[in-house]
């Protein structure tokens, strides 16, 4: 254990020294400049743009320049300031104050208060996010003046202090949503924000477009004057664009991987992976446990032994993707590699398997079994075919099985698979974005997103339960470590990939990552270098 | 009176047959697998048991297919389409809002087509088997036989990245023009190249069908006695051969104006279009039944809107046809 802590404290010291330096290095750079205009890729068009009623990826991109949290995320998910400049979390862990920025105004004029954030984390969250809902159950909240929000628990809540960014907790505004029917308010199509950017136009399949917030409470800021979110439903012509000027910055999904590395070379264009650790998407391989022979550890033991991570990483995802070890992503404060690890073996695969009774008939094959791959395309489909070919090597023929978004969902969420491919984001804390996947309270048939692989394990659910209300961290962490471990021993699911989701701009473009939200930050610090 | 008696014989059939339509697409939807409150739950990114009896309550998912298919039928009458699930807007205005640059895309690409298609084709059966017309034949199959798709990259390619003359998507420019000549003017200019590529589809469709048509009707007995009575062959190939040899493709384009409205999926998602063909493809991944369902009604009714007018043009070109009826 020693060992491990005292490279864990070098390895702060190491990041922290490299952030010193981007730091200065920044500074070295010119002054930011006012003015122009960002042009950027969204797809799909988004179905709204109020975080909360929407939740999906595009809907996010657009609305947290409009909408703002109480707390901002760093790299390493440390809480910054936003809406509130300063916060204290007492020893017990029982109370959460905020103290609120006196200078901020809504985009139509209005004063921002306390009494907003009251509002939006007692009467807003639960009627329409359905994520944050049962976070924000736990807290009673009250607003003791104007510039101050006390939020109350019951018993100790660790992801807490990680839920208060625009995504999870975007600031409405009372004066405008009291009394009203949330989703159906007018308001939802040109929404009223405290961002550094304002709504001002949507133009249905062609663009969102944003103006400058000329009231920021931040001087001089934002820089750019304008942001056009532009609709582009074809990735070729999407890196067209990026080609050709037209537009200035892409990401997550946007560009096919096998065309970043042409985009990549050319010198007007960047490409950088960071800005997804809030996020920290990682991609799967789903055994139904409640059918033989998943239900078996060595069965699933033989899967990941039979799967190269490496070829994966280099080939499918084109070398924007990492190795997983486990269920916790590693750029997450709680992420340990002390686990079991599946080097690419399919001899072992094979004695494994051998071991269970599955030899081999006549045509060589031991077990046949369904795949239902992930309908996002071309990618995804190639990492069905891989799947397919790695088991089949150790004997295990795969049928590959094709279906729509709609049918995949519907298939997985009612447990009627085989296998299935899918990613998830983990999010900032794993009692937010990580327990669901594997408690066994949260096996709920006709709930996507839940634990639908079946896997239990009463020492899991044990450590899950009393790490999400521990206070202390490190002692957070050590249980986290342990549920990692058990986890990975036991392939409660077979990892594939830690994606790495690619954000393509303009080299003129400066301050798009620069922190953990990634390009779902706010851009009040986003400039064009003239 | 005939004219009386077949017009309304015609609008009871397109009553019964879009009528038809439409509950064979409201079942037929609901057969495939895949539910929406699950897809719109996955788009939220989050789903709990009570979210997704919020959603199936809010659109009455939750009742009995037939309650539902009668709801709808009575709603439509009222020209109420519902609402799409996953924009929460009313889907009446999500189709109007569409449907001009959808019509201004197929339309421009149609007439493109219709006045080029039988032109070359006349040309090309007039010169047959001269060097001409095997020009003209292997470019109306190269465009034939091209998908689409890459068809659009490559005139992006070339009149947009190489050229930089056309823009490569979009239907007018993201810094709003003043005046209402230079706003139709930008709008042309982003209308070039989607039109084509769609046109040019049409218009090798359109060359091999007329070209056919022409050298068939070329050697009936009564061009043989027009020749005879010594026309000059202008006017043979006009006046005899032509019109007999509209006759198919008449026909034809009156099958395509049905298809006016959801015909160009591939060509909006390639320049960025924004119109109703890509609004149908979405709404079938997000099994928006509502949104969908409205597409179809509106396809429905253009296909048997032209179904009709083509049968007054052919009775038109060719006044044997009323009278066999």
């Amino acid at each position: 254990m020693r060992p491990q802590r005292t490279i864990n404290r070098w390895a702060t010291g190491l990041a922290a020294a490299a952030v010193a330096l981007a730091v200065s290095g920044a500074a070295a750079q010119a002054e930011p400049q006012r003015g122009g205009t960002l042009n950027s890729t969204l797809w799909p068009e988004p179905p709204g743009i109020v975080i909360g009623i929407n939740l999906n990826a595009p809907t996010l991109l657009p609305s947290t320049k409009i909408f703002e949290g109480l707390l901002t995320y760093d790299f390493q998910l440390n809480p910054q300031p936003m809406l509130a400049e300063s916060w204290e979390v007492s020893e017990d862990g029982l109370t959460y104050t905020f103290n609120l920025r006196d200078d901020v105004t809504w985009h139509d004029g209005e004063p921002f208060t306390s009494q907003d954030v009251v509002y939006t984390l007692t009467e807003f969250i639960p009627e329409v996010h359905a994520r944050s809902r049962p976070t924000f159950a736990r807290a009673k909240v009250e607003a003791p003046d104007d510039h101050t929000v006390v939020l109350t628990l019951e018993e100790p809540y660790g992801p807490l202090i990680r839920s208060f960014d625009a995504i999870g907790a975007p600031i409405v505004p009372e004066h405008v949503y009291a009394g009203s029917d949330i989703r159906e308010n007018p308001v939802n199509r040109s929404p009223i924000g405290t961002g550094p950017f304002k709504f001002s136009e949507w133009k249905s399949g062609e663009y969102i477009h944003l103006v400058r917030n000329d009231d920021y409470y931040l001087d001089g800021r934002p820089y750019l004057d304008e942001i056009y979110y532009r609709f582009i439903p074809d990735s070729a012509s999407r890196a067209l664009a990026l080609e050709t000027g037209q537009v200035q910055l892409a990401t997550q999904n946007d560009i096919e991987l096998v065309d970043l590395g042409r985009l990549e070379a050319m010198p007007h264009l960047e490409v950088t992976t960071k800005g997804w650790e809030w996020g920290a998407p990682i991609s799967w391989l789903e055994m139904n446990h409640r059918r033989e022979p998943f239900g078996d550890v060595r069965f699933r033991k033989a899967v990941m032994y039979a799967l190269d991570h490496a070829f994966i990483r280099d080939n499918i995802f084109f070398g924007y993707a990492k190795v997983p070890t486990g269920p916790i992503h590693s750029s997450s404060p709680f992420y340990t590699d002390d686990v079991v690890t599946y080097e690419h073996d399919p001899d072992k695969a094979r004695a494994l398997l051998d071991e269970m009774g599955l030899t081999p008939d006549g045509d060589g094959v031991r077990a046949e079994i369904g795949l239902l791959g992930l309908p996002y395309g071309e990618l995804w489909d190639r990492l069905s075919q891989y799947i397919k070919q790695a088991l089949g090597e150790v004997g295990v023929e795969v049928t590959l099985e094709a279906s729509d978004v709609a049918g995949w969902g519907s298939r997985i969420a009612n447990w009627d698979v085989d296998m299935s491919t899918t990613y998830l984001t983990t999010l900032s804390d794993p009692a937010l974005g990580v327990a669901r996947s594997y408690i066994t309270d949260n096996q709920k048939k006709g709930v996507l997103f839940t634990n639908t692989a079946g896997y239990s394990n009463p020492e899991v659910d044990r450590l899950f339960a009393e790490a999400a209300s521990e206070p202390n961290h490190e002692k957070r962490l050590e249980m986290y470590h342990e549920v990692q471990k058990i986890i990975a021993d036991e392939v409660a699911l077979a990892w594939l990939a830690e994606l790495q989701w690619p954000t393509v701009h303009d080299a003129k473009l400066k301050n798009v990552v620069r922190n953990g939200l990634g390009p779902n930050d706010n851009f009040a610090e986003a400039y064009f270098e003239q | 009176m005939r004219q009386l008696g077949f017009l309304v014989g015609w609008l009871v059939k397109a009553l019964v047959v879009v009528l038809a339509i439409t509950i064979l697409n409201f079942l037929l939807i609901r057969l495939a697998p895949g539910d929406p409150a699950i897809v719109m739950a996955g788009e939220a990114g989050a789903a709990d048991e009570r979210f997704l009896a919020q959603i199936r309550s809010d659109f009455g998912l939750d009742r009995p297919l037939l309650v539902q298919l009668g709801i709808y039928l009575k709603n439509v009458l009222t020209l109420d389409l519902g609402q799409s699930y996953r924009n929460q807007r009313a889907v009446v205005d999500m189709l109007f809002e569409r449907l001009p640059a959808t019509l201004l895309l197929t339309g421009s690409a149609y007439l493109f087509a219709l006045v080029f298609g039988p032109l070359l084709g006349a040309i090309a059966a007039m010169k047959a088997r001269t060097v001409y017309d095997s020009a003209l034949m292997v470019v109306a199959l190269f465009f034939y036989a091209t998908p689409i798709f890459w068809v659009g990259l490559l005139l992006i390619l070339v009149f947009s990245v190489q050229l930089g003359w056309l823009p490569p998507f979009g239907m007018q420019s993201l810094i709003p023009v003043e005046g209402t000549l230079a706003r139709t003017l930008d709008i042309l200019r982003h209308l070039i190249l989607p039109a084509v590529t769609l046109g040019l589809f049409y218009v090798a469709v359109y060359v091999r069908l007329t070209r056919a048509s022409m050298l068939e009707t070329a050697t009936l007995d009564y061009v043989k006695t027009a020749r005879a009575k010594g026309l000059p062959e202008w006017r043979v190939a006009t006046a005899h051969i032509l019109r007999t040899a509209l006759l198919p493709i008449i026909t034809f384009a009156g099958l395509q104006a049905g298809h006016l409205v959801g015909g160009a999926i591939v060509v909006e998602t390639v320049f960025a279009w924004p119109g109703i063909g890509r609004l149908a493809f979405d709404a079938l991944f997000q099994r928006d039944y509502n949104l969908l369902l409205g597409v179809f009604l509106l396809s429905a009714l253009m296909v048997v809107f032209f179904n009709m007018v083509t049968d007054i043009l052919l009775r038109v070109a060719d006044p044997r046809i009323g009278s066999r009826a």
